[in-house]
């Protein structure tokens, strides 16, 4: 574990993420696990503890992304919240059946239906991230990206 | 009616289909048959017209037989997956519909509600091979002692499953649109405040009995695809009622007729069936059906010639005259500017959102299509048609 994929080519992979955790974790060296198991560089852009001393981190994550997402998991099991900053909106496609009904809901044609061919497109140059498209999908299509 | 130049049978055409020579076209290719060389040489052409629609349906569901346990049970409440079943049919069969919500769903108490489980999807969970936990209660009977049952299946499990759908592929339905000031959440889709939006439902002209308006070749018996695999016509749907108002061409301008159909749900195929979270109102199923329409004759050519324009659709508001029982239509658009992406009405141009979706339509003729010119599918002849309206009444 903790190998750094030595892979050059590759850009690094950096994602801030929103980190919460109880007061029982506090004193866990959590943050140092993420450097040394997982390769990952970080910047601490905000930290708090709070009066209960549960506590709050904004990080910059920087690694690979395989090294992301284990670290990630890492987290998730050490049983802190982990949320992304910025959320992104994505479809499934396998879940999307080009029903169009989106099409009504979307205010910024990130959702759009192609009138020859009757298949609808999404394009998340255009996406706001208003989240609408994720209750107003009927096939649940549409997703929150987590990481 | 005046007598028909062109007349096929039934088995004739299924003769062809055998021999893989049928010749076989989809609901949208038939209409340049027709225009260009008109319905009678169409006719002889052409032997069979497939159609196809896909679309939130309710009115659907599943009959299953989960089979004995042992001590026996007599299940009169069951769950699928926390959903309920019907069970007051017999000791282990229940039917689970497709609009029924997950037991402890908030509903609409957090509103709009998002209805993210219920009978739709586990319909769907089914065809997905996925295990579902079924749990089940009696009262106990010394014919059938045990009172608790929890067990896990999976369709391949059950000793039988029915897809058994009492109303689907609507003739015609409504147009709708939001007279109100603010936005509402109807089995119509999300309509915004004053009129911002037009929703409808249909797939126009790949509609199945928009291509047989009179219903002369769909009745019980008819062999359509449903689900993904071969089904049938049982039975006229509830609210079939084909005394509407129609247009010269004999298409109805509203609701109209509709078809009861069933079939084996353990053939069919989660590409085609799909559970449906609709926002504030509830779940539902996406069921795909497509009737092929036996060109018997110049008369079958030229109804399955039917093209989007001549396809109207009456406006109604959801807002408030609908939901208090008293609809009146705002006006007539046509499919054609439905599908065009928008409709004007009243001098106002408002923007159009389908909840059926075109595209699957598409699929499922061209997929019906491909199996009969295979010799895979074959037409079944209808025993009895649907009821239709008086002979002296139907148009050319
Ligand atoms: S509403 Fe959902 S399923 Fe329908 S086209 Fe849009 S993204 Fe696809
Ligand atoms: S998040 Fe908002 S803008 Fe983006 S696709 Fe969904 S509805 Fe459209």
């Amino acid at each position: 574990m903790g190998t750094p994929a030595n892979r050059p080519e590759e850009a690094p992979y950096s994602r801030k993420i929103i980190v919460r955790y109880s007061a029982e974790i506090v004193d866990k060296p959590i943050v140092y696990r993420l450097v040394k198991d997982f390769d990952l560089a970080f910047n601490i852009l905000k930290a708090r503890i709070f009066p209960r001393r549960e506590g709050l981190l904004v990080l910059d994550l920087v690694g690979t992304k395989e090294n992301f997402d284990r670290g990630i998991q890492y987290l998730k099991e050490s049983g802190v919240f982990v949320e992304p900053l910025s959320k992104r909106v994505s479809r499934n496609m396998d879940r999307c059946v080009h029903c169009g009904a989106c099409v009504a809901f979307c205010s910024t044609d990130a959702l759009s239906l192609d009138r020859s061919t009757m298949q609808v497109h999404f394009d998340p140059e255009k996406c706001s991230g208003c989240e609408i498209c994720v209750t107003a999908c009927p096939a649940r299509a549409m997703e929150i990206n987590l990481l | 009616m005046k007598p028909c130049k062109v007349t096929k049978t039934y088995r004739e055409i299924n003769e062809k289909i055998r021999r893989r020579k049928a010749v076989v076209v989809t609901a949208e290719e038939i209409i340049d048959i027709v225009d260009r060389h008109g319905e009678e040489e169409a006719a002889r052409r052409v032997d069979v017209v497939t159609t196809g629609t896909f679309s939130p349906m309710c009115s659907s569901g599943a009959f299953l037989n989960f089979g004995h346990s042992s001590p026996r049970i007599k299940a009169s409440r069951v769950w699928l997956n926390d959903v309920p079943a019907y069970g007051g049919i017999a000791a282990v069969d229940c039917y689970i519909g497709a609009t029924e919500v997950v037991e402890g769903d908030p509903l609409n108490s957090v509103y709009p509600g998002e209805f993210n489980y219920g009978g739709g999807h586990v319909i769907e969970d089914l065809v997905s091979g996925n295990v579902i936990r079924l749990r089940a209660e009696g009262y106990g009977t010394d014919c059938y002692p045990s009172k608790r049952l929890e067990r896990n299946i999976t369709l391949k499990d059950l000793p039988d499953a029915m897809l058994f759908n009492p109303r689907n592929a609507y003739q015609n339905y409504n147009v709708a649109v939001n007279l109100s000031d603010k936005t509402i959440y109807t089995y119509m889709g999300v309509l915004r405040p004053r009129m911002a939006n037009a929703n409808y439902s249909t797939s126009g002209q790949l509609s199945p009995l928009f291509n047989d308006p009179y219903y002369e070749t769909i009745g019980i018996g008819t062999a359509i695809f449903l689900g993904g695999t071969r089904g049938y016509v049982a039975w006229p749907g509830t609210q079939h009622n084909p005394n509407v108002p129609r247009t010269a061409k004999g298409i109805p301008r509203e609701g109209a007729g509709t078809i009861a159909v069933i079939g084996n749900l353990k053939e069919m195929d989660p590409r085609w069936l799909v559970g449906a979270s609709i926002l504030g109102y509830g779940v539902s199923l996406y069921v795909g059906i497509g009737v092929p329409i036996p060109v018997l004759n110049e008369r079958m050519a030229r109804h399955a010639a039917v093209r989007d324009e001549d396809i109207v659709m009456n406006v109604f508001d959801y807002g408030m005259d609908v939901p208090s029982g008293n609809p009146k239509s705002l006006g007539e658009v046509t499919f054609k500017d439905l599908r065009s992406g928008a409709v004007t009405l009243n001098g106002r141009k408002i923007p159009s959102a389908p909840l059926s979706s075109y595209f699957k339509a598409q699929e499922i003729a061209a997929l019906l299509k491909e199996r009969i010119e295979k010799g895979e599918f074959f037409l079944g002849e209808p025993q009895w048609t649907l009821p239709s309206v008086a002979p002296d009444k139907k148009g050319p």
